[in-house]
């Protein structure tokens, strides 16, 4: 340090350029952190402000249950000669219209707007539901293989590889792979093979017929496992990897096999975060629109995929005489297309002409949305806290 | 298991290391290591960082075969005459037989007596009367019965740091090995908990033949019969513990234990 004789404090601040290029990276830092809170925020409030007064009622029991419990439909909204609107559905128009006489002016009708999101909601439960059950399998398999057994190498540089470039294939590339794939040609046994069958194989009994599943949750669901198998691939190998080696080293001297190891001191220190990286990929897979659009997602549905027309099952004879029909038909509500919450706010964007309407109904359903999805995120720290406290080391 | 075969004569050495070579990959680490350990002897490998002596311990064991890129070159480690390295020897089998405690005490975040019993869950011991009986007599070896009996199915990792250490060589001897293999069991330990471990090794003296990895050339003159030198992958020398401290033969050896070789 340079000795300054007319300064008594030789720690004393001397505003060179060096402070004030510090003093300037430091704002600068700090006034982009402000704009992502703030723009957070924006989206926040303005989903809140619209979405909430669809949601939720001034009366008991303050939440909309006509919008969280009835399907969508289309909205009728007749006008009277003072202007006053009134909102029904198709079977109450008429009635309506009668009863103004000549007082009616106008009505107009706008599609999927009115009832509520109820198929939407179920809709995107299932497919999240076959989704991260088919990723979890498949995720967690290829993540044990990768992080315990194989060897280090060509191979497995290749295979990581792989994942990540799965990362970065854009969702629609996949909407379209589901389509070909499980849509058009996965197989199914079948007693009768469809013209459209690729391959089909006798099996006495049956035929295994390649001939796809349909526009249906499954489809839809397997589509989208793939879209999340990398993120949950990724995080579960990070999960297994931050076991400590002592632990399978010890496990190991112990006379355990491999598999032991893994299924005794391994997987179970890993499970908490693996987790939550699945729940993560709940809210992922719940959010994609173009994986499902060709695969399993309807713009419009009438009936939930249990409502079916078929003959309501006997409930005099035990449950058991009927067990082959009822699971059967609990099948069934995997083979039905639905209608999806990110499709559903995709139509009332873009299939409809806009208007007041039509908007409350996308705001509402995009609230309802983020509170589905902010939920899981919520549980998914929770669960971690409960199960890291369980299993520390 | 150790009780159905009898202890071979103190003239045949239970553990022979012929002209054993070893290495990662193209790295050897091991250099002709000629050595023989005698059933219930206490054996100490001394030696500077790197010089080999914990691969030569992880080889009895074979759990360095967990390591990727680690090699036999050439040679032989016999236990009772059996080559370990011989292509029907099933390592799960070996390693029932040759415990291991490891450096950093490293119990499983499970309960005391989940730790415990480890081994013989996996070897498909079911019945909870064994599980327990064998849970108390590994404990009482241990000298940890005492300590934790009230709270077995408490979590393990509450336990402090030297009862931690007890719990793996409990963990280790209740599969009732022939041989233990320590690798700096005491490293990661206070004076007292060092103490305490050392004290159990004295007492279990004679009930199992003792490999011990130390850095402490105080701990070896302390618990160990005999005392093998190694420096840079090669075996300097190996003798009973008073004669390497008192009168080493090579100047190596005389050299790392008073402190000028590192």
């Amino acid at each position: 340090m340079t000795p300054s004789p007319s300064n008594d404090n030789p720690f004393a601040g001397d505003n060179s350029g060096i402070q004030k290029r510090e003093t300037a990276a430091r704002w600068a830092l700090r006034v982009g952190s402000y704009i992502v809170v703030l723009i957070t925020l924006a989206i926040m409030l303005h989903i809140f402000t619209k979405g909430a007064p669809v949601a939720f009622q001034s009366k008991w029991p303050f939440v909309n249950t006509k919008f969280l419990t009835e399907l969508p439909a289309t909205l009728h909204v007749i006008e009277d000669q003072q202007g006053n609107h009134i909102e029904t559905d198709v079977n109450g128009a008429d009635a309506i219209k009668k009863q103004l006489g000549d007082n009616f002016r106008a009505e107009k009708t706008i599609s999927y707007s009115g009832g509520g999101i109820l198929g939407p909601i179920i809709g995107t439960a299932l497919l999240v539901i076959v989704s991260v059950g088919v990723a979890l399998f498949l995720g967690v398999a290829c993540a044990i293989y990768l992080s315990e057994y194989a060897k280090h190498g060509k191979f497995l540089e290749m295979v990581r590889l792989a994942i990540l470039n799965l990362a970065g294939v854009p969702s629609v590339v996949f909407g379209l792979f589901g389509l070909g794939a499980f849509v058009l040609t996965a197989p199914k046994f079948v007693s009768v093979v469809a013209e459209r069958s690729v391959l089909a194989i006798p099996l006495g009994f049956t035929t295994l017929s390649f001939e796809g599943w349909d526009t249906c949750v499954l489809s839809g669901g397997f589509t989208l496992a793939f879209v999340i198998l990398p993120v949950i691939i990724t995080a579960s190998e990070q999960c297994l990897q931050a076991v400590p080696q002592g632990f399978r080293e010890t496990s190991m001297a112990l006379g355990a096999t491999r598999w032991q190891t893994i299924r005794y001191s391994v997987l179970p220190f890993a499970t908490p975060g693996i987790l939550t990286s699945s729940i993560l990929g709940i809210a992922r897979a719940a959010g994609e629109t173009a994986p499902i659009m060709f695969t399993a997602a309807l713009a419009f549905k009438d009936k939930l995929p249990w409502q079916k027309d078929m003959p309501p099952l006997p409930v005099d004879a035990s449950i058991f005489a009927h067990w082959e029909q009822s699971v059967s038909r609990f099948l069934g509500i995997f083979t039905e297309s639905v209608q999806a919450l990110p499709y559903h706010i995709y139509t009332l964007a873009a299939k409809i002409p806009q208007n007041e309407y039509a908007e409350r109904a996308q705001y509402g359903s995009v609230f309802v949305f983020l509170v589905l999805v902010a939920s899981l995120a919520a549980s998914s720290v929770m669960l971690r806290k409960r199960l890291r406290a369980k299993y520390r080391w | 298991m150790a009780a159905e075969t009898p202890a071979p004569a103190d003239t045949e050495p239970l553990i022979q290391v012929e002209k054993f070579n070893y290495a990662y990959g193209d790295n050897q680490v091991l250099f002709d290591i000629d050595l023989n350990m005698r059933s219930e002897d206490v054996t100490a490998l001394i030696g500077p960082s790197g010089c080999g002596k914990s691969t030569l311990l992880r080889s009895i064991n074979r759990i360095n075969d967990l390591v990727e890129s680690a090699r036999v070159v050439s040679g032989k480690i016999k236990i009772d005459g059996i080559d370990l390295y011989a292509p029907d020897v099933d390592v799960i089998n070996l390693r029932r037989n040759v415990g291991m405690v490891f450096q950093k005490y490293n119990p499983f975040p499970r309960s005391i007596f989940e730790n415990a019993v480890y081994g013989l869950r996996v070897a498909g011991v079911k019945n909870r009367h064994d599980l327990e009986e064998a849970a108390e007599r590994s404990l009482r070896a241990a000298a940890l019965w005492d300590e934790v009996k009230d709270r077995l199915h408490e979590v393990a990792t509450g336990l402090s740091g030297g009862q931690q250490q007890r719990l793996c060589i409990a963990r280790a001897i209740a599969l009732q090995p022939r041989i233990l293999l320590m690798d700096e069991p005491c490293a990661a330990l206070d004076p007292i908990a060092t103490a305490r471990i050392e004290e159990l090794i004295h007492q279990l003296r004679g009930q199992y033949t003792f490999i011990i990895v130390t850095h402490n050339m105080e701990q070896a003159k302390r618990i160990a019969d005999r005392t093998a030198f190694f420096y840079k992958g090669r075996l300097i020398e190996e003798d009973d513990t008073m004669t390497i401290f008192n009168k080493p033969r090579d100047p190596q050896t005389e050299a790392y234990i008073t402190g000028r070789l590192t």
